[in-house]
């Protein structure tokens, strides 16, 4: 009888490449500090999620990666966080091209008063000079990326407000891809979708990791589990634990973890 | 380990779910103490009793694995509330079959006690060892699953060698007596098949202990030659 041969093993789990490492990282609105001595890498064309109850310094954290925080007076980021290799936290850095390459899609949907197509194609004018050809192109390209052009081929010069809450979110994530960014943050993106919209957006998430890297809050720790390579879990702006997501849901090597994603908290 | 929860309801659920497993665990000891006790003298209405008793005990085990299906889609367990809910429909399973070798047990003992005693062979003499053992490994078995002990289900995990061995002590021993006196050969055909039931059981009850493991340590053991526990602490 022929022996029972067994599939060869895989190759061991080799981590991809950083694209951003944050080392020391304290946070301060004013005098209060909401983010404490963070150290965390994100991977390259990985989905990072965050995770932790409200307060704990998860968006806080997110806004830094493309020093969104600094459009607010009298918040300030320590520590370093190299993006590429660099610090993006020093002095002279050109926060309008880091944000083109660090994009992000925030909570609730934010598109521009303007038609769908002009919603797409502002951000790309501030980047880029294409020509119309060029533009309408780009404009195809971003909304089949966001898996949105079928339904919106036939309205582009609709307004964007004229679209579902999940295709206004979906046309957010396609605006923040036209400028070909590097890495996508998003923040609860799906916290105010209905499910189907949801499971679109989350869908668009693993499509999306091909050729981003992606850091995502969710409050939602199920479409962490599903969406994410890596997770951190996060309380009272420290990072608790950071490692495998399906490791951390189903064996967290910290008490502190386990009681959060099991419902024992609080 | 199951209390606590922000949700009591939540709460409520896995430890119905842990209670009706151990009510389980308890029906199918008392099954096997009642078969071997049939085995060792002969007692139909018994056996007959142990027979029956399976019936209940496949009942819950429906009612454990639905349970536990509804407790996922309600809560999707996650860590070790999931970890529990897994091996409870693991062991469940194991529990089952242990009731239905108990059932093998009893039957085995009518049509031998209905054919009259044999000489030369002393049936029960010959498993009482792994009797004895394998009753104290699933009694320790269900402790350890109910107290989530790690370090009393490796113990039981080294034991079931020892059942093992014991049981082919026993097969060669059979095999003397047929050999040298073929009237034998039912009745050491069925000691043979008692034993065989009891060292399954040894092994379900050794399923249930790498279970314990696998809920307190989140490490699968199964399948392993040398199981190590993690140096990691317990949660």
């Amino acid at each position: 009888m022929k022996p029972i041969t067994m599939p060869t093993p895989t190759a061991p789990h080799t981590r991809p490449a950083k694209t951003i490492e944050i080392a020391g990282l304290n946070f301060f609105y004013g005098k209060t500090q909401s983010l404490t001595n963070v150290n965390l890498d994100i991977h390259d064309k990985q989905v990072t999620a965050f995770i932790g109850p409200s307060g704990c310094g998860k968006s806080t954290l997110l806004r830094t990666l493309n020093r969104m925080y600094d459009l607010y007076p009298g918040q300030r980021a320590e520590g370093t966080i190299l993006y590429r290799g660099q610090n993006i936290l020093e002095a002279g850095q050109d926060v309008n091209m880091l944000r083109a390459k660090v994009g992000m899609v925030f909570q609730k949907p934010t598109p521009f008063p303007m038609s769908v197509y002009d919603n797409i194609a502002f951000g790309v004018k501030l980047y880029e000079d294409l020509s119309k050809g060029a533009m309408d192109e780009r404009v195809e390209w971003a909304l089949k990326k966001a898996a949105l052009w079928n339904e919106v081929k036939d309205k582009l010069n609709k307004s964007g407000l004229s679209l579902s809450g999940g295709q206004q979110q979906r046309l957010c994530i396609a605006r923040g891809v036209a400028v070909k960014p590097d890495v996508l943050l998003l923040d609860e993106p799906t916290s105010a979708l209905d499910p189907i919209s949801t499971a679109k957006v989350e869908e668009l998430i693993s499509e999306l990791k091909q050729d981003y890297t992606i850091a995502i809050v969710t409050h939602n720790m199920q479409q962490a589990a599903r969406c994410s390579d890596y997770t951190a879990y996060m309380y009272l702006g420290e990072v608790v634990e950071f490692g495998v997501t399906d490791q951390l849901f189903m064996n967290p090597a910290r008490k502190e973890t386990q009681d959060y994603i099991t419902g024992r908290f609080g | 380990m199951i209390g606590e929860h922000s949700s009591k309801k939540y709460d409520e659920e896995l430890e119905a779910i842990r209670s009706k497993v151990l009510l389980m665990g308890g029906m199918v000891e008392t099954q096997f103490e009642q078969a071997m006790e049939c085995f060792r003298v002969g007692n139909d209405e018994n056996a007959d009793r142990v027979m029956a008793d399976d019936h209940a005990v496949n009942q819950l085990e429906v009612a454990l694995d639905d349970a536990c299906s509804h407790l996922i889609v309600r809560r999707q367990p996650t860590a070790n509330d999931l970890r529990t809910v897994m091996a409870t429909i693991k062991v469940i399973t194991d529990l089952e079959r242990i009731g239905d070798e108990s059932s093998k047990i009893a039957r085995t003992s009518k049509s031998l006690h209905g054919r009259g005693a044999v000489n030369g062979l002393n049936h029960f003499d010959t498993v009482r060892t792994i009797s004895v053992a394998t009753t104290e490994m699933l009694h320790d078995a269900l402790d350890a699953f109910a107290r989530l002990d790690g370090k009393q289900a490796m113990a039981i995990i080294a034991q079931d060698a020892l059942i093992d061995h014991e049981f082919k002590t026993i097969l060669r021993n059979l095999i003397t007596f047929m050999m040298e006196d073929p009237r034998t050969i039912s009745s050491a055909l069925d000691t043979l098949w008692v034993a065989k039931a009891i060292e399954r059981i040894g092994d379900h009850a050794k399923n249930i202990a790498e279970y314990v493991i696998y809920v307190v340590e989140g490490k699968d053991i199964r399948h392993t030659t040398k199981p190590a526990t993690s140096e990691r602490p317990v949660l």
